[in-house]
């Protein structure tokens, strides 16, 4: 063997070529591979859009729709409750629904839904992913009598208001997620899609 | 970045690891083509350990979901075609290098003095690799998969005594079920591939120890400079990983065009039964197993008796252990041994190619024919390659034709007489004789079994 | 214990067919001639499919959404021309869901003694050739339960979906030896119908994998990629073995 001769430069540059081209080859050997971790079409099929007549929900009632395996509330207010939903202010932490994240911007008003009356929340608590109970009744003795109705979270106490906004000094950090939706007639209701297509 | 080496290398010998085995271990400078399917052996592994791993995440090992299972990877789960493809092609892949690769050692005599144990534990590894495949072959649940596992658990039944209730504890039912499914499963994702990278580990350790023979099947490590290294050894890194690559981007290409242009290969690769789900009620018209299996599925064929032909199978397979200890020509590359020792060679490697086209085909008495014709030269092999260790006498060449064409020559009296076609039996004969006639006695009466003179160190 | 010994040598050593490498058609098969980059036929033969076999054959490994967005349709169309059952609530089935069919195992095994086969994957199993063949063949045959039978698969316990639209053919060869001849004309003359069941038969050869032509095109660049790969590996190794003497 001898080295004399050795051009360094064309031998790091075939180094170097070898080397990306072939790093490239993993990695996109990679992305086909990880790719199969998305959910597939079965579990697309599973979590496809939910139709619901809202018509059924009864003045004050919340009833609950499942959709991928969580649960939607679909609570329909009275007057008198969106009447009150302003006084919930000064003790919310995000009253204007500011965090772009928990709602899509059809929802982020003053009711954070796309018909007044009507609520489509998901029903998870922000804090540690319990399922809030529905407590719509005003000033009951263990809620106190600054509560104006809205959702209490037994596992930790989290409380959120009935647009589902969250209190103040509790430990859930933001307001409860409003799911893709849209309606498609004046009563049917689809959770999981809206205008802009299916949810991700 | 330095600091951080120094620090490991102080508690685990990764430099020395390194050095041993990649930027200090020297190899012969001759390697040519038959060298790169060592390499290439480690890179299907590896592939089919990543697509193998990702299979089973979506695998359901149960007789009433895997076959659905099977095409919900193929349709539903992203990309999950591609896993699948490249695992069924590695599979067909993995059995084309190691033959290649074990045939190398055959051509240069790889398996002598002193690599017996890279040998022998070499053939352990294949013999792990089919009992993996046939594990793996069971899973997709199709037709081939059960009724192939069928006939070849069966086997186990003509063991005399214990075979029938042996059979019942492989299936652990009364037919190959989801318990049998189950278990397969198991002893394909977990046990056997545990088993097989512990020897392939054992392999490499043993050939870096005791270095890597070459076309010429000269020691290297007989010549060395006054710093010790070998005079025609290179260090395998960066020449040979180099070099290897070659054989990465040439084996690829073969490989990904497959998966992406043939992944059924024609059947062969996976195989048209295969896509109707296991039925225990309705066997195929014709059931054989995967091509890589031909070979000893014919030689199981060729004899009647269940239990001999099941012997003669793992016979034919296990004899390859003693290999080192049968060929004892103290040449070891077939570019100085004989002419006829080339021819022998051949031969085999012909014979090993028909053998297992003929496991392919449906049982016709034409095709029988030729299958015990060639099983004859499979089996006449060993013996020519232990015959052609040193020159022999007269008598004892004579003797060993004229005993070994009587053994087969009854066998066909035997056949005729049981109504086998005459002239077909004795056209047919003419094969095997002219095969040990030109082996055994050609060494008397031509030239052709004159060696050449080693050289002490490589040629090129 | 004796009896599967002796199943499995009868399987290993005697079984007959023709040396066709798997369980393939020992009757010989027209050519189909396909062509799976035609949309429109793939279109056409998806509808006469679940017009006319969707009725007893399932495609359970398939779904409705994926159909439709290979051959390009909408999920409302898919909706309204194939989606033909209903789930456990009444709805019509989900576009996402599997296609299954509506007939109860049961129904079927009394009607035609046993439950049609799923056909997702008769065409990796048999061959388009095969399937293209097949339902031009059925001829009228008294000796069958259902009067009919097929010169390709003998005793097919399937009646003659399509004959509405073929018509009836009879078999005038002699000494067992088959050959067909309209006897009562369908809707279609002989060169529609096979545009019908070529049509069909793209369609099933589709929907046994439905990811080839994907795949084949994807092929060209990757082989492509692994040839420059190659090419610099070979570059590479002949700088470095100048070295070697």
């Amino acid at each position: 063997m001898s080295y004399e001769d050795v051009n360094q430069n064309r031998r790091r540059f075939l180094v170097a070529a070898t080397s990306v081209v072939g790093g490239a080859g993993v990695v996109g050997l990679a992305y086909p591979y990880l790719s199969t971790w998305a959910p597939s079409a079965r579990a697309q099929a599973a979590g496809a859009p939910v139709e619901f007549d809202v018509s059924q929900v009864e003045p004050g009632q919340l009833i609950v729709v499942e959709w991928r395996g969580k649960p939607v509330w679909v609570t329909h207010r009275t007057p008198e409750m969106l009447d009150m939903l302003p006084e919930n202010r000064p003790r919310l932490v995000d009253p204007d629904s500011e965090v772009e994240t928990q709602q899509p911007a059809y929802a982020q008003n003053e009711t954070r839904s796309r018909k007044p009356e009507y609520s489509v929340l998901i029903g998870i608590c922000t804090h540690l992913g319990c399922s809030p109970s529905y407590r719509p009744e005003i000033a009951p003795s263990d809620l106190g009598e600054n509560w104006k109705g809205g959702y209490f979270c037994a596992c930790h106490g989290s409380r959120f208001d009935l647009a589902g906004r969250v209190w103040r000094n509790v430990p859930a950090p933001t307001n409860l997620v409003v799911p893709v939706h849209m309606y498609v007639s004046d009563t049917l209701l689809v959770v999981g899609e809206d205008e802009e297509g299916v949810a991700l | 970045m330095r600091g951080l080496l120094e620090w490991v290398d102080a508690r685990y010998p990764l430099t020395k690891t390194w050095n041993e085995h990649l930027a200090q271990y020297y190899a012969p400078k001759n390697f040519n083509f038959w060298y790169y399917f060592g390499s290439l052996a480690v890179l299907v592994l590896a592939i089919q350990i990543v697509s193998g791993i990702f299979l089973t995440m979506f695998y359901k090992p149960d007789a009433n979901l895997a076959f659905a299972s099977v095409e919900y990877i193929m349709r539903d789960v992203e990309w999950g075609w591609l896993v699948r493809y490249m695992h069924t092609t590695g599979a067909s892949a993995f059995f084309i290098v190691v033959y290649l690769h074990m045939f190398r050692a055959l051509l240069y005599g790889s398996y002598k003095k002193p690599r017996e144990l890279i040998w022998v534990i070499g053939v352990a590894i294949y013999l792990v690799l089919m009992a993996e495949a046939f594990a793996g072959y069971m899973l997709p649940w199709g037709q081939m998969s059960y009724w192939g596992a069928q006939v070849i658990v069966n086997l186990f039944n003509t063991i005399p005594f214990i075979g029938g209730e042996l059979v019942t504890w492989i299936r652990g039912d009364f037919l190959i079920s989801d318990a049998t499914l189950n278990r397969f499963f198991a002893l394909h994702v977990a046990a056997l591939p545990l088993v097989l990278i512990m020897l392939v580990f054992a392999h490499i350790v043993a050939l870096h120890a005791v270095g890597s023979n070459n076309p010429d099947g000269v020691e290297i490590k007989k010549f060395t400079g006054d710093d010790g290294i070998p005079l025609d050894g290179i260090p395998f890194h960066p020449y040979y990983t180099v070099k290897d690559m070659i054989g990465f981007g040439v084996f690829l290409i073969l490989f990904f065009a497959v998966v992406f242009f043939a992944p059924d290969m024609g059947g062969y690769f996976i195989e048209k039964s295969n896509f109707i789900q296991a039925d225990p009620m309705v066997t195929p018209d014709l059931i054989h197993p995967v091509w890589y299996f031909g070979t000893f599925y014919t030689i199981l064929r060729v004899i009647p008796d269940p239990f001999l032909g099941v012997l003669l199978m793992f016979g034919a397979v296990l004899i390859l252990f003693f290999l080192p200890w049968l060929d004892r020509n103290p040449i070891n590359s077939i570019r100085y041994r004989s002419a006829i020792h080339k021819l022998n060679l051949v031969t085999f490697g012909i014979t090993f190619v028909i053998l297992g086209w003929l496991g392919m085909k449906a049982v016709e008495p034409f095709y029988a024919e030729l299958g015990l014709r060639f099983t004859t030269i499979y089996c006449a092999f060993f013996f020519v390659l232990w015959f052609h260790s040193k020159p022999r006498s007269f008598a004892f060449s004579w003797g060993s034709f004229l005993v070994l064409a009587a053994g087969y020559t009854y066998w066909d009296f035997l056949r005729v007489e049981a109504g086998a076609d005459p002239t077909m039996t004795m056209t047919w004969w003419l094969l095997p004789t002219a095969y040990l006639a030109i082996c055994l006695l050609g060494p008397l009466y031509t030239s052709f079994n004159e060696e050449k003179p080693v050289p002490a160190r490589v040629t090129s | 214990m004796k009896k599967l010994l002796t199943c499995a040598f009868v399987i290993a050593f005697a079984v007959p067919g023709g040396a066709a490498l798997a369980a393939g058609p020992s009757v010989p098969v027209d050519d189909a001639n396909i062509n799976l980059e035609d949309t429109t036929s793939l279109q056409r033969g998806a509808e006469y499919f679940f017009q006319y076999c969707i009725g007893c054959h399932s495609l359970e490994h398939a779904r409705y959404n994926r159909i439709g967005q290979d051959l390009g349709l909408t999920e409302e169309q898919v909706a309204e021309k194939f989606v033909h059952t209903r789930d456990a609530a009444g709805d019509p089935t989900g576009v996402g869901q599997l296609i299954e069919i509506a007939m109860r195992p049961d129904d079927a095994e009394e009607w035609f003694a046993q439950p049609a086969p799923d056909l997702t994957l008769t065409a990796r199993h048999r061959g388009p050739d095969w399937i293209y063949t097949v339902l031009r063949n059925f001829y009228l045959d008294d000796s069958r339960p259902l009067g009919v039978n097929n010169a390709t698969f003998e005793a097919m316990g399937m009646p003659h979906a399509l004959w509405e639209l073929q018509g009836w053919q009879k078999n005038v060869g002699e000494d067992g030896h088959i050959e067909l001849e309209l006897v009562e004309e369908g809707k279609m003359s002989t060169e529609e119908y096979d545009e019908v069941v070529r049509d069909i038969t793209a369609f099933m050869t589709y929907v046994a994998e439905p990811i080839r032509m994907e795949r084949e095109a994807m092929g060209m660049y990757v082989i492509g990629f692994l040839i420059l790969f190659t090419i610099l590996a070979y570059l590479l190794k002949k700088e470095y073995w100048r070295d070697v003497h």
